[in-house]
């Protein structure tokens, strides 16, 4: 057993209001630089959607992640040994800058230094790249909110087995729904992006599990872009480096939370420690599809067995970092009370960003249309007569196979395709509504709320520290954060502010191109 | 004047190259292939691997050459025709695919957004090279054969700190230039993204795929027999 601790975190999609405050955080500290202008280590997609850069999820396109191999392990899809040297002069499976947009910005000056004239003076668009003028079209965040249109949300690769009449059945304008999914590195246990890099530049932080690009190793051979299935890794054209979310890891070593987290206005994030064990890495990514999300879930330790408490310890994991595993949220989210999973398991590179999948609408049971239905109420939409919507409490869990967002939709995401897994924590947030309906409002009897918690096999309590740790949690609930012990480690004793604006952390030297 | 391009100019090249590298190294950011595949990469395919294969391949060659002369003067007979032909197919490809390259970084907007003056400079340093050794490989024949005999004993004699710069003065001129060429190459390495060479990433086949590094030495950090005032269990 070779116990480690990992910053792993959980968003919670009910509660994500689509705000951006995360996104745009996270781009005033990191990439406001040139060259990563077009770079959005943080981002919010509406789901149906294609995403940034377009359909990232498809990776027949862009063949990221790792498949199995016959020989029982696994191997990189579009990188590798082989593959990343033998396309190390062209790389046809990057994604290039098309994919994600043409960075711009407007001549503003113009509106101010513009000569006397019969019109007013227009700001045009201009390239970031190279200065000139340009069509815009295509941006970071294009499809926000369109939920059916045929050019994104009816192009999103999740909807790839579902069938024509399913996907019609969404995309009906009564019906139509839609949901957020905000997106950062995933930090995984078994990155691609790091198994990617010819130059060994890419590596994940023994101490907290964090995957940086060392800038001053780096080479530009842009194999991690490829490989990461997520995207998440970035190639800057100016500087001839790959950058990636660093998870603020200034911030996380003094205990602080990331720019994205602590800005998080629907507060639907949260960070904490993880133990788990690095010996089993390579057998569990390796594991049956069906099998792999357990799996992972399974090499996460218990913080309070004494034996890994005591392993822990011989393996140089401080006091403060098993006690912040105790108190994790993402333990509690992922191993107590199960209902947080990964994005796209089946990538395989066991990623350590948890998802609560969103209920959202909560009453998402239409009703077949009458055949004496007349035209819809401009307003009301026939509310009570279960046309559009099951307002009753009655067989509120059959509910969750009609969602408006067809569970397959779901467990393409959150399942890699396994829908009872997906179905399993739906039921469960339904169960905590109905008990909290049952305390609250109290429409709906002891009996019931008692028998939807015995469903899910949930007691009273795990309910009620749910919906706290859903509802009300404070901020010290939320980031459970161990500071780096920084007296033992001298590269992590640097003023901050001095490298604003520089290659990274370790250096302080001007991002500038080579010649 | 010979003296200066064929005496000097090596050694100068080569000292200004090992000392530039270095100097340029320095935190190692400075260090990148400077890609413009993310800016356009379909033009890119045709251009940098014709470009990339060439150009390996003749340097190889030069190099083998240089290292085993006995190897070319051995082939003798029809063998020669076909080596140099090969030869000249991969001299070709390099050519063609900077050719390629060259138009690509002329036309493309983006990539003039990317384009230094340096990478202007070079293109046309290293097309003159390629012309003059296609012109050479092409006009005066059987260049394998003169090159071990009497051009590796030139470069043998500036390798051993003795220049015996006599053969290479009768020369014809594009040889000598093609030779002049190849010091400013060599001078040039440290200035341009011609270092991205220097730092192939061999390593990355004997590499484990998965990468982990250590702020200090886990297993000794917590242990209290050893205490680390004095030295501190780091790794690296």
């Amino acid at each position: 057993m070779d116990i480690r601790s990992q910053m792993s975190m959980v968003f919670h999609l009910d509660k994500c209001i689509g705000c951006h405050t995360c996104t745009v955080a996270c781009k005033n500290i990191w990439t406001d630089r040139e060259g990563s202008e077009y770079m959005w280590w943080n981002n919010v997609e509406t789901k149906p959607g294609t995403g940034y850069p377009t359909k990232w999820e498809d990776q027949d396109i862009y063949k990221g992640g790792w498949e199995q191999n016959g020989s029982g392990s696994i191997s990189l899809k579009g990188a590798g040994k082989r593959k990343g040297l033998l396309n190390i002069f062209h790389n046809p499976n990057l994604p290039v800058i098309g994919d994600y947009y043409e960075p711009f910005a407007y001549k503003y000056l113009d509106l101010i230094e513009s000569p006397e004239q019969d019109v007013q003076p227009v700001a045009r668009p201009v390239s970031v790249i190279t200065g000139k003028p340009i069509d815009i079209k295509m941006g970071p965040n294009w499809d926000d909110d369109l939920s059916g249109t045929p050019d994104f949300a009816r192009k999103d690769p999740n909807l790839e087995n579902l069938s024509a009449a399913e996907q019609e059945a969404m995309f009906q304008l009564e019906k139509m729904a839609f949901f957020y999914l905000p997106r950062i590195c995933n930090h995984c246990l078994n990155p691609a992006c790091v198994a990617s890099c010819p130059s060994g530049a890419i590596y994940k932080r023994g101490e907290d599990g964090v995957v940086l690009i060392d800038q001053s190793v780096c080479r530009g051979w842009r194999m991690c872009v490829t490989a990461c299935p997520y995207k998440k890794t970035y190639y800057n054209w100016s500087t001839g480096k790959s950058e990636k979310c660093v998870l603020c890891f200034p911030r996380i070593e003094v205990g602080e939370a990331p720019a994205c987290m602590h800005s998080c206005v629907g507060r639907i994030r949260y960070l904490g420690v993880m133990l788990y064990d690095a010996d089993k890495i390579e057998s569990i990514a390796s594991s049956d599809d069906d099998n792999l999300i357990q799996d992972q879930i399974d090499i996460y330790l218990d913080p309070h067995d004494p034996k890994v408490i005591e392993a822990a310890r011989a393996n140089g994991i401080a006091d403060s970092t098993i006690a912040a595993a105790q108190n994790s949220p993402v333990y509690k989210f992922v191993k107590e009370w199960k209902i947080a999973l990964p994005l796209h398991a089946e990538f395989r590179t066991l990623p350590n960003l948890f998802y609560v999948p969103p209920m959202l609408p909560v009453m998402a049971m239409v009703g077949e249309q009458k055949e004496d239905t007349p035209e819809l109420h401009a307003v009301a939409k026939n509310w009570d007569d279960k046309w559009l919507y099951d307002t009753s409490l009655d067989g509120i869990f059959g509910t969750i196979d009609n969602m408006r967002l067809p569970l397959k939709y779901m467990a393409n995401l959150f399942g890699a395709g396994n829908e009872a897994l997906v179905a399993d924590k739906l039921k469960k947030l339904m169960a905590i509504r109905i008990y909290r309906r049952h305390t609250t409002v109290g429409d709906i009897s002891a009996q019931k709320s008692a028998a939807a918690l015995k469903e899910v096999s949930l007691t009273e309590d795990e309910a009620e520290a749910i919906y706290k740790m859903t509802s009300l949690p404070k901020f010290n609930e939320r980031f459970v954060i161990p500071a780096a012990h920084r007296e033992q480690a001298l590269e992590m004793l640097e003023a901050t502010e001095e490298v604003k604006g520089n290659t990274g952390f370790g250096f302080t030297e001007k991002p500038v191109r080579g010649l | 004047m010979d003296i200066l391009l064929f005496g000097a100019f090596p050694y100068v090249a080569v000292v200004v190259f090992i000392i530039g590298t270095i100097w340029r190294y320095q935190t190692g950011f400075k260090y990148s292939s400077l890609s413009s595949q993310f800016l356009e990469t379909k033009k890119l395919f045709l251009a940098s691997v014709p470009f990339h294969i060439g150009i390996l391949v003749i340097l190889t060659g030069h190099l083998v050459g240089f290292l085993f002369p006995s190897l070319f003067t051995r082939i003798g007979g029809s063998g020669i025709v076909t080596f140099e032909t090969v030869s000249l197919v991969f001299g070709i490809s390099a050519i063609v695919g900077l050719l390629f390259l060259m138009i690509r970084r002329f036309t493309n907007d983006r990539i003039k957004a990317v384009t230094t003056k340096m990478d202007v400079f070079i293109e046309f340093v290293l097309l003159v090279q390629f012309g003059l050794g296609i012109y050479i490989a092409t006009s005066l024949g059987w260049g394998s054969q003169w090159y071990a005999s009497v051009m590796v004993p030139y470069l043998r004699s500036i390798w051993m700190l003795n220049p015996d710069i006599s053969a290479i003065s009768a020369m014809p001129i594009a040889v000598q230039l093609h030779v002049v060429g190849a010091s400013l190459f060599i001078f040039l390495i440290p200035f341009s993204r011609f270092v991205h060479f220097l730092v192939a990433p061999f390593h990355y086949i004997s590499r484990p795929y998965q990468v982990v590094r250590w702020y200090w030495d886990r297993k000794e950090i917590r242990d209290t027999s050893t205490p680390w005032t004095v030295t501190r269990p780091k790794n690296i």
